[in-house]
């Protein structure tokens, strides 16, 4: 009897585990946008953009799945071609004589999504909030050229003003942006996604904002369904250059990248940004026309720890012996997929200034590169180690380098894998790389200062290979006072040409995109990052 | 049993605590800062890094940050996830019961298939279909799941085309059944071996000899006499394996795109959020918990012989 009483009892408990977790799953499943997480309306396009990781707040986002959607809600003053030129989007001109004052005029008419018009004010309000430090916005140093940012932004304690004295408001659409020094670039900066201006209602509520935006840009924010998938639609209004050909997009989540290159072929995904390094070999004839392959302003170097017991007081003949032992065409071509370009500069060459260098350093040569590395003293202990993160598939790549420099050079050399970026990123930061690591950058902006000053300046936050070198830092300097951007982007040529006989990094190579796209659509274009134009594209 | 289902309650606090504890601990001895991963490979402000962790309660020594924690569980808080700032209630939610359905799936094939071709098999061991079975069982047990997975995309999906290769909405059934069969399988062999050997060595003890001499009908002989024994050591497996399906399906909703605790999870891990790996181990480890004793119950169910004090 104790048997069956007890049956009972277990039984009843099944019965109300089961009907707790139905009911809880119901519940979930039953509101009314289940269904639309698979079904996509009529003319929009898909696209395989993961989950955001910050709230869609312009300034606080600098990673690629927010800055997708970001830049589709959001339309700074400016932005730029392929080629890298300026166009001017909600700006009318943006222009100065000295590098220092500069003045901003809208064009007149434009709208948020809420109807609100948007003025200099917009701008104005928008960028004293993003620089203030109370608002622990992630790009808020973007604003430090601005005259008055240590108010908003001093390094320790409140800041002792909300307003930065740069900023004035002339009239409806003008404005004027005076800089702390010279900076004859700027405008290029503008072009960043965290130049965005914001409506009213933003200040109300940032928090609630962060999770359904509105913005001025062409698209209009729809839904965004956690983890899965944000949709925006549209915006009929639109008055820019990149008005939106298609009805409305939909980026969606996906675990892996194999997951979405499957949807990509079914035909249950428009566009996916990368095709996996398993289903490189193959897409091409999967997708047929639909296959991208597009360099874009990114690259890849080794950069030593100058700090190091490897590379401290290195003779930089040593940097470029090392150089010249990496056989970039082959890895290239063959471990890489032709996924990248072999590297012959510090800029990539779809920035302002990059030129030919004139030089071997970056080709390969056995002979002369053990030559190089003799003349310089060898390297301590005849080995050294490349750092990397094996999460990001790098450890092929960094095998054969080391394969590379071994058998043209006999230095013994060994890939030393972190687990995953954080832990890579914590080595960097701690001084903690034993010889060289794996360095990668990506163009803000498409001039060559980008790359040279915010990677290899003294004070530079991202110079984490602690290269330090006055003459550099002086010529930077130099460049800076220039007082227009030809004379600027000169300047940094020097730098260049310079940096060669330093050797603050060993270039690799350029990136190039590898994605694709279905037959259901059609002109995908690559901008000057690397990032797909979602507006111009076409739904057949 | 009231008293005994009691103690056994009260048991998991213990058990509930350390097990967070460790993870917690875990967790912050991972090297690799989330505030910092949040910036990347661009330039960035160290003061801004400070004040958000200031403001996260991430520059407390691990003692004031769990009992925090631990303080904001007990009152139903999970915490806030440090990169999005929402809760992480909220991605419980929303990835729990996508996962309990597909286990729940993945259970019943297991339970239904698995005991099926167990009692098919052990009703006649050392026969062809025993061997077969055998056969297949190790096939199973020896293929890793993601290869199986990609197996069966392959064939259902781009071969005969029923399906989608990924999932395309994770809260139908329909969608979950590829998933949910991959994810069973390997639990389905384990249990059809388990049912057939101990059901062919019951077959052979003196009380069934006994119910045959007694002149009992086949069916009662085997469904009641037969069965309810042999199903012991198969329960006990099945209790333990609701947890081992929940947490492997890692794996398999990766290939499937399935957005579950799985997927969870990993993204949890990949950009070191703490609390929310230590959420959703602390449910699952519920979840062990709650199982066990579900399978120490049942045991009085199939064995009135076992007592309970």
């Amino acid at each position: 009897m104790r048997g069956a009483k007890s049956a009972k009892w277990v039984a009843g408990a099944i019965v109300v585990a089961m009907a707790a977790t139905a009911c809880g799953g119901s519940d979930s499943g039953s509101d009314k946008d289940k269904g639309s997480a698979s079904g996509k309306p009529a003319g929009y396009v898909s696209i395989d953009v993961g989950e955001p990781q910050k709230p869609l707040i312009p300034a606080d986002t600098n990673e690629t799945n927010g800055s997708y959607v970001i830049q589709s809600l959001f339309t700074q003053l400016l932005d730029f071609d392929a080629q890298g030129n300026i166009v001017y989007t909600n700006a009318e001109s943006v222009e100065t004589t000295d590098s220092k004052t500069w003045t901003v005029k809208l064009k007149a008419g434009w709208k948020f999504h809420n109807g609100e018009a948007v003025t200099a004010q917009s701008y104005v309000d928008a960028w004293n909030w993003y620089a203030n430090i109370k608002n622990n916005q992630q790009n808020s140093f973007w604003f430090a050229d601005i005259a008055g940012y240590a108010d908003v932004h001093p390094e320790k304690g409140d800041p002792k003003a909300d307003k930065m004295s740069g900023l004035k408001v002339v009239d409806e659409t003008t404005f004027t942006i005076e800089l702390a020094e010279k900076v004859p670039y700027f405008n290029y900066k503008l072009g960043y996604a965290t130049f965005a201006p914001l409506p009213k209602v933003f200040y109300d509520d940032p928090k609630a904002f962060g999770q359904k935006p509105v913005g001025n840009g062409p698209y209009k924010f729809e839904k965004w369904t956690h983890k899965k998938l944000i949709q925006v639609a549209a915006n009929p209004d639109y008055q820019g250059p990149n008005k939106a050909q298609n009805k409305g997009i939909q980026f969606k989540n996906y675990a892996t990248l194999e997951a979405a290159y499957q949807d990509v072929v079914s035909g249950n995904l428009d566009i996916i940004r990368q095709v996996g390094p398993t289903d490189l070999p193959k897409y091409k004839q999967d997708l047929g026309d639909g296959a991208i392959e597009q360099p874009y302003a990114a690259i890849q170097s080794l950069v030593p720890a100058f700090y190091s017991k490897t590379f401290k007081d290195i003779d930089p003949k040593v940097l470029q012996g090392l150089s010249m032992a990496i056989d970039r065409d082959t890895i290239t071509k063959t471990v890489l997929n032709n996924t990248r370009t072999p590297a012959t500069s510090f800029t990539p060459p779809q920035v302002k200034g990059n030129q030919d260098l004139g030089t071997d350093v970056f080709t390969f040569n056995p002979e002369k590169a053990k030559q190089l590395i003799t003349e310089g003293g060898g390297v301590p202990e005849n080995k050294l180690f490349i750092q990397y993160n094996s999460d990001g598939g790098h450890k092929e790549w960094v095998t054969a380098v080391c394969e590379s420099i071994r058998k043209a050079t006999g230095v013994d050399c060994v890939g030393d894998a972190k687990p995953d970026f954080p832990t890579d990123l914590e080595a960097r930061d701690n001084d903690q790389v034993k010889s060289m690591y794996r360095g990668g950058w990506v163009a803000d902006y498409p001039v060559n200062v980008n790359f040279l000053k915010e990677l290899y300046h003294t004070s530079a936050e991202s110079n984490n290979g602690r290269f330090s070198d006055k003459e550099i830092d002086g010529l930077m300097a130099a460049a800076d006072k220039a007082n227009s951007l030809e004379e600027a982007v000169k300047g940094y040529q020097e730098v260049e040409k310079k940096l060669l006989e330093k050797m603050p990094a060993i270039p690799l190579w350029y990136y190039r995109i590898n994605g694709g796209h279905g037959k259901a659509v059609d002109n995908v274009k690559v901008d000057f990052h690397g990032d797909l134009e979602l507006p111009g594209v076409t739904v057949k | 049993m009231g008293r005994y289902v009691a103690r056994r309650l009260l048991q998991m606090i213990p058990v509930f605590i350390g097990s967070t504890l460790l993870i917690f601990a875990m967790m912050y001895a991972l090297p690799g800062d989330p505030v910092r991963a949040l910036m990347g490979e661009q330039q960035f402000d160290p003061a801004i890094l400070e004040a958000k962790r200031h403001e996260l309660g991430l520059d407390l020594p691990l003692w004031h940050q769990y009992l925090n924690y631990l303080g904001g569980l007990v009152q139903g808080d999970f915490g806030t996830e440090i990169a999005s700032g929402l809760p992480i209630a909220d991605t419980i939610s929303r990835a729990f019961p996508v996962t309990i359905r597909l286990t729940l799936f993945a259970f019943t094939f297991t339970v239904v298939v698995g005991i099926g071709l167990g009692i098919v098999a052990g009703l006649k061991p050392e026969s062809v279909r025993d061997r077969g079975l055998l056969g297949l069982t190790l096939v199973l047990i020896s293929m890793p799941s993601f290869v199986l997975g990609y197996l069966m995309q392959y064939l259902f999906a781009f071969q005969l085309q029923w399906i989608t290769p990924t999932v395309q909405d994770s809260e139908n059934f329909g969608d979950l059944a590829l998933p949910a069969i991959v994810l069973g399988s390997l639990s389905l062999a384990y249990v059809a071996r388990l049912t057939r050997t101990s059901m062919a060595e019951n077959l052979r003890a003196d009380y069934m000899r006994t119910a045959v001499a007694k002149g009992l009908p086949r069916r009662r002989i085997v469904g009641v006499h037969l069965m309810r024994n042999s199903l012991v050591p198969v329960v006990t497996f099945l209790g333990t394996d609701i947890g081992n399906l929940m947490t492997g399906a890692i794996v398999t909703e990766g290939i499937f795109n399935v957005q579950g605790v799985g997927d969870a999870i990993y993204e949890a891990l990949f950009r070191r959020e703490g609390a929310t790996v230590v959420g959703i181990a602390s449910l699952i480890v519920l979840v062990y918990l709650l199982c066990s004793l579900l399978v120490d119950l049942l045991y009085a169910v199939l064995d009135p012989r076992i007592r309970y004090a």
